[in-house]
């Protein structure tokens, strides 16, 4: 059967709410018959979780920390979008939709763009309401500031750490329903299986982080909310537990994965500066805003910056793309940044950092202006790199940050698999070929406060839910497998760490599957990822039982589940023979290397179907239809 | 890049059962440009070539924001650097041949899991209690009706900055949660959205606090000193005020 994404009928400014009066209702007296499982407390899960309550049902959730309060989410820095037009520049719902779908480059489905730009002004009541700091100005009022892809002041803001204060937020109303019963939480539990009985999701196998049980737990929905796979590449900006494996079980179950290799790179990172290094830490994009991104003109200029005088240094984003300058969007800014040091004009030891410059604001604005609006972003770099960036110029580089990439969903936001649902950064739904800075946040609780409590409950109105035990074939046999995979990587017994692999593995990618990208290199990372996996298999070292906590063991199975969807990865970015936003080919350029998408063959989203172990996935196309928008070449010059 | 050596006593505990002990292990030479959970890493892949159990402890942003980490390290809840996290605490601040101590978060309300680890869902169970503005979605007023001082909105986020880190717990020689629990009060009460539901939420807050196990503050303001994100005792102040306005509001 071909993929129906079920987009609504009628104008696009009117399909949420058409689609929303005709979804079916369930009863309020009969929602506490519905337990539905959450996988995921970040913005997406939490939020999720806690409106489901709200309205009702029985809800788990589930997540790796010790507390849902600190899933990745509580990382965000710079923002969240919404179009209140509160600047009065000539915002709307449209053209935050506009800016959503060509900073995507066109890759993204229209109908759920442009319903994201709809409920952003909702989120931000919402959040607001609850508690959540934001920026003011001094009349009270709620303050904005600027991101890339943007032209218009729509940003809100809590210092840098408008992740974290959204979280809180959408925590607190998880743990009120904590408090009614409403919604037991499971944390230290990591999903290891998906159960499907005749056709429909209907449960989860968990593992016990602390006692390394396998639990099993029945419902009659699961909502995936486990992030993004950024970590594949070992180095990314995403915590250290974040991963594929909740969706890549639900992939081998029959959920089908839509766009892969779509993988931002941010611009604005700390560099690598060793091997030993665990992560890389992001410096918001908010940065962008003010800092001006420059190197020497001269390759292998090695004065300190202060000695370079400004006709010696080349602001190269201001002057290729005076329109945006450094508000670019993140694709085009890496790309720039990795152009220069290829050219040999980067700076550091390394020479694969670029400067990030804050003289000239402090200069303008003073140092107390400058300071309240990135103060602690200063100190972070500060106390990571021991420079302070008021001072000297801050070093940044490109580095795996989000994954466009994730479970394919309608417009529901149903996966393939009937009774599925995939929210946040794990689905693929808004953000085409590259995100808009602050928009994941939005996506996130639109998802989860806003989307799916309407159209789980139009699908469980309809729906044929037979009683199931836990006992049944179905889930003895997924706890059979989890147990098996656990058991053999246990029982591997070689010579090289689970660390060693992951790194390995992100080297593998990163120079073959990264920013820039062409078939030779490809081909060849689809020949060594299956060698790579096989010594993993044969030569992987894990100390310890599965009885007790054992994070080597968590890592292992991580990393061997990265090990299997590098594959589809790199085999998405493949038969993509073309650039769009960040999937950069190197064959696919304009003269003046930007991406140069092809839409006649290109204009769909790639859809992989799991066909078994050792088989070739298939893939099938969801065509993108535009209405509304004219699909153009990006131009930010 | 300097290249250090250091020794380090571990706290080794295979769970909450069975008796711990410090343990010795030689790091070999590091580069000081480390951060001192990479360092943690490197130990632990020698460690695991070694056939020897690697050290568990709790980590997962490691830029000082989700609030997993933490450990005792020389008598300092994050170790010695004022205003940080274990996660963003760096080797540059350690000499060659120096001798590192690192023991769990120790409180009654915390229980040792394993190693470094402790099991801090006593502060989810505070924030449960109350800590929360109850407003359902889809209920809420614009944005911008309720307009809110920049001052006050700036000293609710102080407070809102918190990570939940539980050092503040571990440094306080009573085990008290009274900054933990302040500044999540604060944040609420400071903010007119806050205002309906104070009187409950700091008793309701308060009551869970005790029953979870947590000491009494005794204003010795060592919570203050070991929090990563300096949050300040006055915001203890303002919970104290909270609880003595709700005692006094007797019916609402
Ligand atoms: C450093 C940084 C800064 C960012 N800044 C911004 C910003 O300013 N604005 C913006 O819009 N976006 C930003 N982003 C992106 C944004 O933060 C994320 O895309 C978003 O928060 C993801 O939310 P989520 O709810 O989908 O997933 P997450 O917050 O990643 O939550 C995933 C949840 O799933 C759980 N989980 C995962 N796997 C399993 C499993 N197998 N079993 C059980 N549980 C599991 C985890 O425990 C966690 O609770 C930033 C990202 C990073 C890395
Ligand atoms: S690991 Fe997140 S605060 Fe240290």
């Amino acid at each position: 059967m071909p993929l129906d994404p079920k987009i609504p009928k009628g104008p696009l400014a009117t399909k949420w709410d058409t689609h929303r009066f005709h979804c079916r209702l369930v009863s309020p007296a009969n929602r506490r018959k519905y337990e539905i499982i959450v996988v995921g407390a970040g913005l997406a899960g939490a939020s999720a979780s806690a409106t489901l309550a709200e309205l009702g049902y029985r809800v788990k959730t589930f997540c790796l920390q010790d507390s849902p309060r600190r899933a990745h989410s509580i990382a965000a820095q710079g923002g969240i979008n919404a179009a209140k037009n509160y600047r009065n520049d000539g915002d709307s719902i449209h053209r935050l939709f506009y800016d959503t779908i060509k900073g995507g480059d066109f890759r993204a489905r229209e109908a759920n763009v442009y319903r994201l730009a709809q409920i952003s002004n909702q989120i931000i009541d919402h959040c607001v309401a609850q508690g959540v700091p934001f920026a003011r100005e001094y009349g009270g009022l709620l303050a904005n500031r600027s991101f890339g892809g943007a032209q218009v002041s729509r940003t809100f803001y809590a210092r840098g750490q408008t992740g974290q204060q959204l979280l809180l937020g959408a925590y607190g109303a998880l743990m009120r329903q904590v408090n009614t019963g409403s919604v037991t939480i499971m944390p230290r539990r990591e999903m290891m299986d998906l159960v499907v009985i005749d056709g429909r999701a209907r449960g989860i196998i968990t593992r016990n982080l602390i006692t390394g049980e396998f639990e099993t737990h029945a419902a009659h929905a699961v909502v995936l909310a486990t992030g993004g796979y950024g970590n594949i590449y070992c180095l990314s900006t995403n915590a250290m537990a974040s991963n594929a494996s909740a969706i890549w079980r639900a992939y081998k179950r029959g959920a089908a994965l839509a766009n892969p290799s779509f993988v931002q790179i941010h611009p604005t990172c700390i560099p690598v500066h060793g091997e030993a290094q665990s992560k890389l830490t992001l410096m918001s994009e908010s940065l962008r805003n003010d800092g001006r991104v420059w190197v020497p003109r001269k390759p292998g200029d090695s004065r300190p910056p202060s000695e370079i005088p400004t006709e010696d240094r080349d602001y190269f984003l201001e002057t290729q793309y005076p329109a945006f300058g450094n508000l670019v969007p993140r694709d085009v800014a890496s790309r720039n940044a990795k152009q220069q040091c290829d050219a040999g004009k980067g700076v550091g030891d390394t020479g694969r950092a670029v400067y990030l410059d804050f003289h000239d604001p402090i200069l303008r604005q003073g140092q107390e202006a400058v300071e309240r609006k990135y103060g602690n972003l200063f100190q972070m770099y500060e106390k990571i790199t021991g420079q302070d960036p008021r001072r000297t110029p801050m070093m940044i580089y490109p580095a795996v940050h989000y994954t466009m990439g994730g479970l394919w969903v309608d417009y529901n936001l149903m996966t393939t698999t009937p009774g599925l649902y995939a929210l946040g950064e794990a689905n693929f739904s808004d953000h085409g070929a590259n995100r808009l800075g602050a928009s994941a946040l939005m996506q996130g609780l639109a998802d989860g406060y806003f989307i799916v409590p309407i159209t789980i409950g139009d699908e469980l109105a309809q729906a044929d839910l037979p009683e199931i035990s836990t006992d049944s074939p179905e889930f003895n046999a997924a706890v059979a497998a989890s147990t098996s995979r656990q058991e053999q990587l246990l029982g591997i017994k070689g010579n090289r760490t689970v660390l060693d692999f992951h790194r390995q593995l992100g080297h593998l990618l990163w120079e073959n599957c990264g920013m820039a990208k062409n078939a030779a290199d490809l081909q060849n990372a689809l020949a060594m990822i299956p060698e790579l996996r096989d010594e993993f298999h044969r030569n992987l070292k894990v100390p310890g039982t599965g009885q007790d906590l054992n994070q080597q063991l968590e890592r292992a199975g991580r990393v061997a589940d990265f090990l299997e969807f590098a594959e589809v990865m790199v085999r998405d970015a493949l038969t993509r023979e073309e650039s769009c936003g960040c999937h950069f080919r190197s064959e696919y350029q304009t003269d003046d290397h930007e991406a140069l998408r092809n839409d006649r063959d290109f204009n769909h989203v790639s859809v992989w179907h799991f066909n078994g172990e050792g088989v070739e996935p298939t893939l099938e196309k969801e065509p993108l239809l535009y209405d509304s928008v004219e699909p153009s070449q990006r131009s930010y010059k | 890049m300097q290249s250090i050596n250091l020794t380090l006593e571990v706290w080794r505990q295979k769970s909450r059962n069975e008796p711990g002990r410090f343990v010795t292990y030689q790091t070999g030479p590091v580069s000081s440009d480390l951060s001192f959970l990479e360092m943690l890493d490197i130990v632990n892949e020698q460690l695991i070539l070694a056939d020897d159990e690697p050290i568990v402890f709790d980590h997962d942003c490691r830029e000082g924001i989700c609030g997993m980490c933490g450990a005792v390290v020389n008598g300092h809840a994050h170790g010695p650097e004022a205003a940080t996290t274990l996660c963003q605490l760096h080797l540059r601040h350690f000499k060659d041949g120096d001798t590192i101590v690192i023991e769990p978060f120790r409180a009654r309300a915390f229980p040792l899991i394993k190693d470094l680890v402790v099991d801090r869902s006593a502060f989810d169970n505070i924030i449960a209690a109350g800590g929360y503005i109850s407003v359902n979605t889809g209920s809420a007023p614009e944005a911008n009706s309720i307009p809110i001082p920049m001052p006050t909105a700036e000293q609710a986020l102080d407070a809102a900055e918190c990570i939940g880190c539980g050092a503040c717990v571990a440094a306080c020689p009573n085990a008290a949660a009274m900054l933990f629990t302040g500044a999540r009060i604060s944040h609420l009460a400071l903010l007119p959205q806050g205002h309906p539901e104070r009187t409950l939420r700091a008793r309701a807050m308060l009551n869970k606090m005790d029953s979870e196990g947590f000491g009494n503050c005794r204003n010795e303001r060592d919570c203050e000193l070991a929090c990563p994100k300096s949050i300040s005792i006055r915001n203890i102040a303002r919970f104290n005020r909270e609880v003595i306005r709700a005692l006094i509001r007797a019916d609402d």
